[in-house]
């Protein structure tokens, strides 16, 4: 992230004329301009899921993996050295590094320390996550507690407006969960196409975008591979393709980003 | 135990159905989800809050008889993973993971290979799983799949949040030892007495006594 210019409380007349936007921007957003020959490299992204087998050969390695844990009521963040308790966040890393080989990938693991308290993990290591001021953080996950909603909402606008773009897969169940349904996360929903690189802009969000999310073979723990199908691997669809945009343009906004990946979508001529 | 409400749930949790009327419940539903998706199995897991652990509370196809009340770990596995992220999954030839298939295998003597799962909720709390093992590859998957289950799923949550009630109120009435528990469990003997008109003439007395008071 650039540093910011001065902190916009307000702007002054004298000011006006120098509060530059440090980014270059086409007459029209193409693909091309958004991601052509981008390789994900220089882009942090984190994976806040039940760990990733950093050994699995579609995964290519990990810069870090961290367990988030509950003591008294309090988090922890310790190194992980279990890697993954269910084969999902493999997943999503292979996902996202078939995408963006170049980025460097980050595991939090919020799995496996049992159902009671997860939320807190969840909390707990989106916050970690935040703090570790990550370009991309991929969310395959939701909670439908009440309780939970408020602090995940300032976490959601305190990575909003920290340059951290959360991609969070929608919830296709009729229950209130969190937090996907938020506007300062990318939220994301899956469309029954087979290329990695379609991608759709809804018009009647809150899901905000379809991503490539049935019958795809992913990467899972044992160093094996299946064929899923979930909204939780339309995510990190959305979540490399946001590492190729930001490693091609660095220092974009996540509201920078979301517009890029409207004005790019497949149904905004974005393919053309 | 001392409001009135408590007396009233105690006397409804004494003519409450059987433990056994809603385990028929949740059977039908995974027997027709079953057979909705052509599947070898499908599977109900309710979270038990005490133990932190899912426990197979119904079952129908393989390991049906053998599984119920067979416990896993919360958050690990594919079942554990729905539940902590809320999220509906659909896997297909898992038997590629060795390690999947051991473990599964030692535990339940059967390796899907494939399997739906998706999470049981009521409002803001998520009571469990479903599950659907190894569905039919006559038909090709697709999103409409997805919210067939999610269909069967919302049938199964409100089965589980139905059985739930009715085992703590059952437990209220019956190891309580307020007036509340007393009244549940006198509601119960009322209910499953061949004759109870005797006992019928003491509540109408008891009654006439309070009302004079």
């Amino acid at each position: 992230m650039s540093e910011r210019m001065m902190p916009a409380w307000s702007l002054t007349a004298e000011a006006a004329g120098s509060i530059g936007i440090p980014a270059e921007w086409p007459d029209r957003v193409t693909r091309d301009w958004a991601i052509g020959g981008a390789t994900g490299e220089g882009v942090d992204v984190c994976i806040l899921d039940s760990g990733v087998d950093g050994d699995h050969a579609l995964v290519g390695g990990l810069k870090s993996a961290v367990v988030v844990r509950l003591d008294d009521e309090v988090t922890t963040i310790e190194p992980d050295t279990i890697g993954d308790v269910c084969g999902h966040g493999t997943a999503c890393a292979g996902i996202i590094r078939s995408l963006a080989p170049a980025c460097r990938i980050h595991s939090v693991r919020v799995l496996g320390e049992g159902n009671t308290g997860s939320a807190d993990l969840i909390l707990g290591g989106l916050r970690h996550a935040i703090e570790q001021r990550f370009g991309v953080i991929n969310l395959s996950l939701s909670t439908t507690k009440r309780k939970f909603a408020e602090l995940l909402h300032e976490l959601a606008d305190d990575a909003y407006f920290g340059g951290t773009v959360l991609v969070a897969s929608a919830h296709n169940m009729p229950v209130e969960s969190y937090p996907w349904r938020f506007s300062s996360v990318i939220s994301v929903g899956s469309h029954e196409g087979d290329d990695s690189f379609e991608w759709y802009a809804n018009p009647n969000p809150p899901v905000e975008f379809f991503a490539r999310g049935v019958d795809l073979d992913v990467a899972w723990f044992g160093g094996s591979t299946l064929r899923a199908t979930g909204n939780s691997f339309a995510a990190p669809h959305i979540a490399g393709l946001s590492a190729l945009v930001l490693s091609k343009h660095p220092g974009l906004t996540p509201f920078q980003l979301k517009s890029i990946l409207y004005l790019t979508a497949s149904n905004a001529g974005g393919s053309k | 135990m001392t409001d009135g409400s408590s007396y009233q749930e105690a006397v409804a949790a004494g003519m409450l159905p059987s433990e056994e009327s809603h385990r028929a419940l949740l059977q039908s539903i995974v027997d027709v989800a079953r057979a909705i998706f052509g599947a070898k199995a499908s599977s109900i897991f309710l979270l038990d809050d005490a133990t932190d652990e899912l426990v197979f509370e119904a079952v129908s196809g393989e390991g049906e008889g053998d599984l119920i009340g067979m416990r896993i770990p919360s958050s690990t596995g594919i079942a554990g993973w729905v539940l902590v992220t809320g999220q509906p999954i659909v896997i297909d030839d898992l038997q590629q993971d060795p390690r999947f298939a051991r473990q599964a295998a030692e535990r339940t003597g059967y390796v899907p290979q494939g399997l739906m799962a998706v999470p049981l909720s009521n409002g803001d709390t998520i009571l469990g799983v479903l599950q659907v093992l190894d569905r039919s590859k006559d038909r090709a998957f697709s999103l409409g799949e997805i919210d067939l289950l999610i269909m069967f799923a919302n049938q199964a949550a409100i089965g589980l949040d139905l059985l739930q009630t009715a085992r703590r109120a059952r437990a209220v009435a019956e190891q309580g030892d307020g007036g509340a528990a007393v009244v549940g469990r006198i509601a119960a003997l009322l209910e499953n007495a061949e004759d109870n008109e005797a006992g019928q003439r003491l509540l109408e007395a008891l009654e006439a006594v309070l009302r004079s008071r």
